[in-house]
């Protein structure tokens, strides 16, 4: 199949909807698929061969924080002719709800569409006003997806209509072979009830409150005093020393700062670690970082976020505490170390709930889903060919409709409402549809 | 009398433009409604493809001999019954196809038994995906049912009478959970 994605926000920026579109255009690639991807790129940011760039993200204002999103004429026109030129069978659209390019491609493309929504948002005021303009171009897409229950409830609530889940896909596997690093594991000695020590792990932006660093720094002081030797591996972007003053100085040893991690090293450090740690405070609509622990077998300590509760199945695949309390993160942390048992139980639970993940899972869905959308849209558009009558229909039709606006007598008023002035396949299945 | 004329061509031709554009706007809505009859239209389509593709895959496992016999005879039954139903008739059988399948595996060895010869394998991997691809497409189904009411309940839908002679096409509510062996 030709398949067309589109990834509304810039390629070099790391982030959850840029991931899965480069690992679902790797996975499709891989079973022999024709896949381009359409993405906001700089000039000289490097990107994969199967990338086409539609041009810089601009940073405005949107909806409260600064998003970087392409728009405008240009914007358009660049999307026309990726579609014209990549004559795709179906074209999968990511966020089609943020205004840039998937919404922009929501609204030219004339082949099946399905679209991906990633987040979960709460209902804005502001919003509103969008939604009426929103809904038209979105009711072009064929089948929805969100990749979680919550995304889901976020489409269902403030863009009325249903979504099917299919979720956030990972590589188990690079996850669960990986090997662990003998600097980052806790040495047998210092393990169990009688030890010292510990190894957590943190991975996520330093600087970002919602990814609830500060939480776990406020708790380790707790965990450190209880277990002198345990430690605290962190890995991510953000201003380390800045980090370190807000802890006690005789913790701040057995704390280390690793910065940004290649992939192969962060599955490193999740086979390493004793507890994953994820204190995030919100705005998670799934937690792939969770999944990703999980595939390496870490065991997994998260805050009670609905959405890590879904992925940690209720508490049986990982554990949880309230949210933003650094001593109930502290006691759960404690109470792990202590109990290797316990760690190893739920590893083995987290491995099994991880495979509906696993790309060969989530992929076969995705597939599942073109095809149908494909197939039936093929099928819908040669019975209509057979049946529709080709002629002064659609041009008389119009100045009819001009009228009164009632009574449309052979059917259509043209293509030409939605703006795009390309010939859309009109199904006419003649069963008195006007 | 052209001095009359002259005062009232004004209000005229600014009632003729606003019905014009009144009528652009009714004639870009009754587009979009019939875009989503066409979206509709495929999503029966598809639905209706998977729901047969369903009952053959049963059909299949059960005149592949690998099944007991006596399963064999229910599940081929049901496939049977749900590839004749006619239209009022659907929901009930696939439903009862649904629930029959969910007896027949519901004790988890089953399928691992019949996953353990290659033939085997297929059948029980092509059910699966059948049944996945069943639940996905009638919730694509039903979305767009959703979406085509909504503009049908427009006053100018009603009013002008846009959506024409098509009739309401109803959702499809079937029981469709897989045997627990089959979730992933």
């Amino acid at each position: 199949m030709k398949i067309g994605i589109v990834c509304p926000y810039a390629w070099d920026v790391p982030g959850g909807v840029q991931f899965h579109v480069r690992d679902l255009a790797a996975h499709l690639i891989g079973l022999g698929h024709e896949v381009s991807v359409l993405a906001p790129a700089d000039d000289d940011t490097p990107i994969p061969p199967y990338v086409v760039s539609a041009g810089r993200a601009v940073p405005v204002p949107y909806n409260g924080s600064v998003a970087r999103l392409n728009f405008g004429f240009l914007s358009a026109a660049r999307v026309r002719r990726w579609l014209h030129d990549g004559a795709f069978d179906v074209v999968h659209l990511h966020e089609p709800g943020t205004p840039s390019l998937s919404l922009l491609a929501c609204w030219a493309a004339t082949v099946p569409m399905v679209a991906t929504f990633h987040t979960a948002n709460p209902r804005s005021r502001a919003m509103t006003a969008a939604y009426p303009i929103l809904q038209p171009a979105l009711e072009k897409i064929n089948a929805r997806i969100a990749v979680s229950e919550y995304a889901r409830r976020t489409l269902v609530e403030h863009l009325g209509g249903d979504a099917v889940v299919i979720p956030n896909g990972v590589d188990v596997s690079f996850f669960a072979d990986a090997a662990a690093r003998s600097g980052w594991t806790t040495p047998k000695d210092e393990d169990g009830p009688e030890g010292a020590g510990g190894t957590i792990g943190f991975i996520g932006r330093i600087d970002e409150p919602r990814k609830g660093l500060p939480v776990l720094l406020e708790a380790f002081p707790e965990i450190v005093a209880a277990r002198p030797r345990a430690r605290l591996l962190v890995a991510g972007r953000g201003d380390a020393e800045e980090a370190l003053l807000a802890l006690p100085e005789d913790v701040r040893g057995n704390v280390t700062f690793l910065g940004m991690v290649s992939d192969e090293e962060k599955a490193q450090l999740l086979r390493s670690v004793d507890i994953y740690c994820a204190p995030n405070t919100g705005g998670e609509s799934f937690g792939i970082i969770l999944v990703e622990a999980m595939s390496a077998g870490a065991p997994v300590l998260a805050s009670d976020l609905d959405a890590f509760s879904l992925v940690l199945e209720g508490g049986q695949a990982g554990r949880m505490f309230p949210n933003s309390d650094a001593a109930a993160l502290a006691k759960e942390a404690l109470a792990l170390l202590a109990d290797p048992a316990r760690r190893t139980e739920l590893s083995e639970t987290a491995a099994r709930a991880v495979r509906r993940y696993d790309w060969s899972v989530v992929g076969a869905d995705i597939l599942s889903v073109y095809e149908m959308v494909t197939e039936s849209t093929a099928q819908v558009s040669a019975a209509a060919l057979a049946v529709v009558q080709p002629g002064p229909g659609r041009g008389g039709a119009r100045s009819a409709e001009r009228g009164r606006g009632h009574g449309h007598g052979s059917g259509h008023g043209g293509a030409g409402g939605t703006g795009n002035g390309t010939d859309e396949p009109r199904a006419e299945p003649g069963r008195g549809r006007r | 009398m052209r001095l009359v004329l002259t005062q009232y061509t004004e209000i005229v031709v600014l009632v003729l433009v606003l019905i014009l554009l009144y009528g652009l706007y009714l004639s870009w809505t009754a587009t979009r409604l019939d875009r989503l009859h066409v979206r509709l239209d495929a999503a029966r389509v598809a639905l209706d493809a998977q729901l047969v593709r369903r009952s053959a895959a049963t059909l299949e496992l059960a005149r592949s001999g690998l099944l007991d016999v006596a399963t064999a005879v229910i599940l081929a039954t049901a496939a049977r019954s749900a590839q004749l139903a006619a239209e009022d008739e659907r929901e009930p059988t696939e439903s009862a196809l649904t629930r029959d399948l969910r007896a027949a595996f519901e004790d988890p060895r089953e399928a691992a038994e019949l996953s353990e010869s290659t033939e085997g394998a297929d059948l029980v991997q092509e059910l699966g995906a059948a049944m996945r691809r069943v639940q996905l497409a009638r919730r694509f189904h039903n979305e767009s049912v959703r979406a085509v009411r909504q503009i049908r309940g427009y006053r100018r839908v009603r009013y002008f009478r846009l959506a024409g002679r098509a009739p309401d096409k109803p959702t499809f509510e079937i029981d469709d959970e897989p045997p627990a062996a089959f979730v992933r």
